[in-house]
């Protein structure tokens, strides 16, 4: 009786799913994060800054502040998934003949699962979509997204997802079954226990907050630009967040239709990805790669974006090729949807399909490589300065090279039947990703810090930063790629052949390598935050910029533009610059703005609490929650006064302000 | 606002130093281009369930095959009903344009009786399926089947109340340039709803019946 009423009550929550109470390492873990949790809690409560944080940040349609709250998480879950790089590399220098290392399979196995899910779904994305949403408005000389509350709204369901993952550290389990969870491994049958159902909605709630993001960007770029803005006449940034954000809303779509057709499997016992009653596994495949592999062009395009406009901004000229590199980016938006099954040539879909896969993925080598060559003709006989951002694109153009090139060795199907699912295959997406994406969110958050935060980065711990991260990439990952390319398989938490262990020794000490890379840039952060009056950027425009986002303030203020900027030519704030544009300094008009509202986060935390209801069976709660889900969104459509002015008298007021701060820098 | 570069002149403008107010776009708003760019993610989301739903629909796993269990007068009866809510919401629309709001009410209402009628034809169907032992649990095609027109009626369901909050607010602010964006849209959600249903019923239950 009282069984099946706590049964009712709690779902299958249980003491027994506090898995910190009988495991040491979970527990040192859940102390670490409870106390700098109820330490953060402490110093906000102290300070009395949650009015502050609630009106100002959290309730916010502001992009500037929506792209910042979205870098700030990308940050602290690169920490997250970080430290499970390092338990990972650990385990695997240590755990060779007798000595089992100090991860079991069944805790190693949710490392790499949360690992991956956590680096490309609340790592990658996040800061992509924060520096889009930051910068690529400003770029468009537009006031804010096309919609501001939207935008809210998807931060929001970004951080309910990377909270549901958080807590499966503590409650219940994550996922053991990979970073896309494969079917049938992920069915209920060899899956049972909470981790796959943690991992599931998770991703989709995230995944709806980044589907409303990529439509909402699409909308901006296409409605909003600034008169005279072109579409040849964009920024090449502004490009590739357009052609990134297109793929996305093509993608997402098959990623969420796969994981509600395996969340029915697991939850209404149907049959479509399990081994029985005519299910097909490698129907989920085929979806989950469909979005997986356009997924990385989904990042990788805006880096290409970042590079593009720090190269031409620090050689002092034109970006060479511009045309050439927008039909590039286009050409690869459109071929990343045509080589998802290069993913898995060992299905046995026969020697046309995989002949056709491997080519269309050889092909996209070509405008990629267009892009390459672009920059270095920007950089040939420019008048190249290697401040940091530029540093980062020359490492990148080195290390991506090479992962460009192990890549168009794998699309070679019979080359690929031997390194599938090896070290080696490893060792290259890491390549890419490391050197193409997160090289590049390190070069634009250095490049648009001032922008942002009116200050540079300290540029000593940035360069620890630069240095730690890219020589601890090389010594991380080439002997990967060596033990890979002598059949090392993914995914294996003991070797017996302990003549293998010098290499992943090696690549445990590329990994502390890279954590001081990591831990150079907080600091970058830190010290240039306590040296910030003497890095200050009174002009807006710290890097002789080329484009409009550097025609503003620092940081620019809520409205972005007093005035709406009139476009000529591409570079336009160069073309402002070398054109005599005299800044306006009267005249100012009234600017008519969106409200700030709390029902994003509302109507997150109701999400959130649904997704933990459904991962536990506590059906109550979850038919109560989704409930008010319905009642949330549909009372916020009855609320019709969303917009305000901001009265010109206040407009003058900021804008003499920066008068006086120009006068005083010149 | 940006179909046309403008020339560089000997003096150039920077900036425009007057600006209208831009809150009313009426048609031009971005909100109608982002609900289509949400409309065609839609359709990714029903593509995938229309491959899905492709790739087992002959995986019956020795159950129920499509000719024993579907009704295709039901079907038939259920397609009219949204084709001809399609029809109504139609009529709703110029009386939008002319700015009267009780026609639109009207027809919006009617739209809302007819759409009603199909979601409870379809949950009669899936009822009559379940007793008979062919459930979503059944076999890999009634697993697709289900979760193909059940998404389908979801989607109709969330449509019934969109039309009934627009009912309350065109009864509350009566037809300004909010309301009729969220006509509008609606009125996008819904014909899309009606294409959707034409695939189904042509490649789920006619094809079904004949092979």
């Amino acid at each position: 009786m009282t069984d099946t009423l706590t049964r009712t009550v709690f779902g299958r929550l249980s003491l027994e799913s506090l898995p910190f109470l009988h495991e040491p390492i979970l527990l040192g873990t859940f102390i670490v994060v409870a106390l700098l949790g109820l330490g953060l809690v402490g110093v906000v409560t102290k300070y009395k800054l949650w009015g502050y944080l609630w009106k100002e940040w959290f309730t916010s349609v502001d992009h500037k502040k929506i792209g910042i709250m979205y870098i700030i998480l990308g940050i602290v879950m690169l920490l997250r998934g970080f430290s499970d790089a390092l338990m990972m590399r650990a385990q695997q220098a240590i755990a060779f003949g007798d000595n089992p290392g100090y991860l079991p399979p069944h805790h190693y196995d949710q490392i790499f699962t949360a690992h991956g899910t956590i680096m490309i779904f609340f790592v990658a994305i996040p800061l992509i979509v924060g520096i889009v949403n930051f910068v690529m408005p400003l770029q468009i000389g537009a006031r804010d997204v096309a919609f501001p509350f939207l935008n809210n709204l998807s931060f929001w369901l970004t951080v309910a997802g990377a909270l549901l993952v958080m807590l499966s550290l503590f409650v219940g389990e994550f996922a053991r079954t990979g970073w896309l969870s494969y079917a049938p491994l992920a069915g209920l049958q060899y899956s049972p226990d909470t981790g796959v159902d943690y991992y599931l909605w998770s991703l989709q709630i995230a995944g709806v907050g980044t589907t409303l993001s990529a439509i909402n960007m699409v909308a901006t770029v296409i409605k909003m630009r600034a008169p005279g803005m072109t579409m040849m006449k964009m920024p090449v940034f502004t490009w590739t967040a357009l052609c990134s954000n297109v793929l996305a809303i093509a993608i997402f779509p098959a990623l969420t239709a796969a994981f509600f057709l395996l969340l029915l499997d697991r939850y209404a016992g149907t049959h479509f990805f399990t081994n029985e009653l005519g299910g097909a596994p490698m129907m989920y495949w085929n979806m989950v790669w469909i979005w997986g592999h356009p997924e990385v062009y989904v990042l990788v395009l805006p880096a290409f974006g970042i590079y593009s406009e720090i190269t031409s901004t620090f050689t002092g000229k034109r970006l060479f090729g511009y045309s050439s590199m927008v039909y590039a980016t286009v050409v690869i938006t459109i071929l990343s949807y045509l080589v998802w099954l290069h993913h898995f040539f060992t299905m046995g879909a026969g020697p046309t399909v995989n002949s056709f896969f491997g080519i269309a993925t050889m092909v996209i080598s070509i405008p990629t490589g267009a892009k390459i060559f672009n920059w270095l003709f920007t950089m040939y006989r420019g008048n190249i300065r290697f401040e940091l951002p530029m540093m980062w694109v020359v490492a990148f153009m080195l290390t991506f090279t090479v992962g460009g090139m192990t890549g168009v060795l794998l699309a070679i199907p019979p080359a690929d039947f031997v390194l599938h699912n090896s070290l080696f295959l490893v060792a290259h997406f890491h390549n890419v990703i490391i050197g193409g994406v997160v090289f590049a969110l390190f070069a634009g958050m250095v490049y648009w810090f001032p922008k942002a935060f009116g200050f540079k980065l300290d540029d000593f711990w940035g360069k620890v930063a630069f240095w730690g991260w890219v020589i601890g990439y090389w010594v991380a990952w080439t002997p990967i790629y060596v033990v890979g390319l002598m059949g090392t398989t993914r995914r294996v938490n003991h070797f017996d052949d302990p003549s293998f262990q010098p290499y992943f020794i090696i690549a445990a000490i590329g990994a502390v390598i890279i954590l001081v890379g990591i831990l150079g840039f907080v600091m970058s952060i830190l010290v240039g935050f306590l040296k910030r009056n003497q890095h200050k950027d009174v002009t807006g425009d710290p890097w002789e910029g080329r484009t409009l986002e550097w025609s503003t303030a620092s940081p620019p203020p809520a409205y972005n533009f007093a005035f709406t900027p009139v476009i000529h030519d591409l570079d336009a704030w160069y073309d402002m610059k070398s054109r005599g544009y005299e800044r306006p300094t009267s005249g100012f008009r009234p600017i008519h703005m969106p409200k700030n509202t709390g029902a994003g986060v509302i109507l997150s935390g109701l999400a959130l609490i649904f997704g933990f209801a459904m991962i536990w069976y506590i059906w109550w709660l979850a038919a109560l929650s989704f409930a008010g889900l319905f009642a949330v969104a549909v009372g916020h459509t009855f609320n019709f006064k969303r917009d305000y002015y901001i009265p010109a008298e206040e407009v003058a007021a900021t804008e003499d302000k920066r008068t006086t701060l120009l006068a005083q820098g010149a | 606002m940006t179909d046309h570069a403008l020339e560089p002149q000997a003096e150039p403008t920077w900036y425009l130093a007057e600006e209208e107010a831009h809150h009313d776009h009426g048609a031009a708003s971005p909100t109608i281009l982002g609900f289509w760019i949400y409309l065609m993610s839609d359709a990714l989301i029903f593509a995938s369930l229309f491959a899905m739903f492709g790739v087992v629909a002959s995986a019956y796993a020795g159950g129920p095959v499509p000719r024993e269990i579907f009704d295709l007068k039901l079907v038939a009866l259920n397609t009219g009903l949204l084709l001809a809510s399609s029809i109504t919401f139609g009529e709703a629309m110029p009386h939008m344009e002319a700015g009267r709001v009780g026609p639109v009410r009207f027809w919006l209402a009617l739209t809302g009786l007819l759409g009603a009628g199909f979601v409870g034809i379809e949950l009669y169907e899936f009822a009559h399926l379940i007793a008979e032992n062919a459930g979503p649990d059944r076999s890999a095609f009634l697993s697709a089947f289900f979760t193909l027109v059940g998404t389908h009626g979801a989607h109709v369901t969330v449509g019934l109340v969109w039309i009934v909050t627009m009912l309350i607010q065109l009864g509350q602010h009566g037809l300004n340039p909010a309301t009729r964006r969220r006509l509008i849209c609606l009125s996008m959600f819904w014909h899309f709803l009606d294409i959707i249903w034409i695939g189904v019923f042509t490649f789920v239950y006619l094809y079904g019946v004949i092979r």
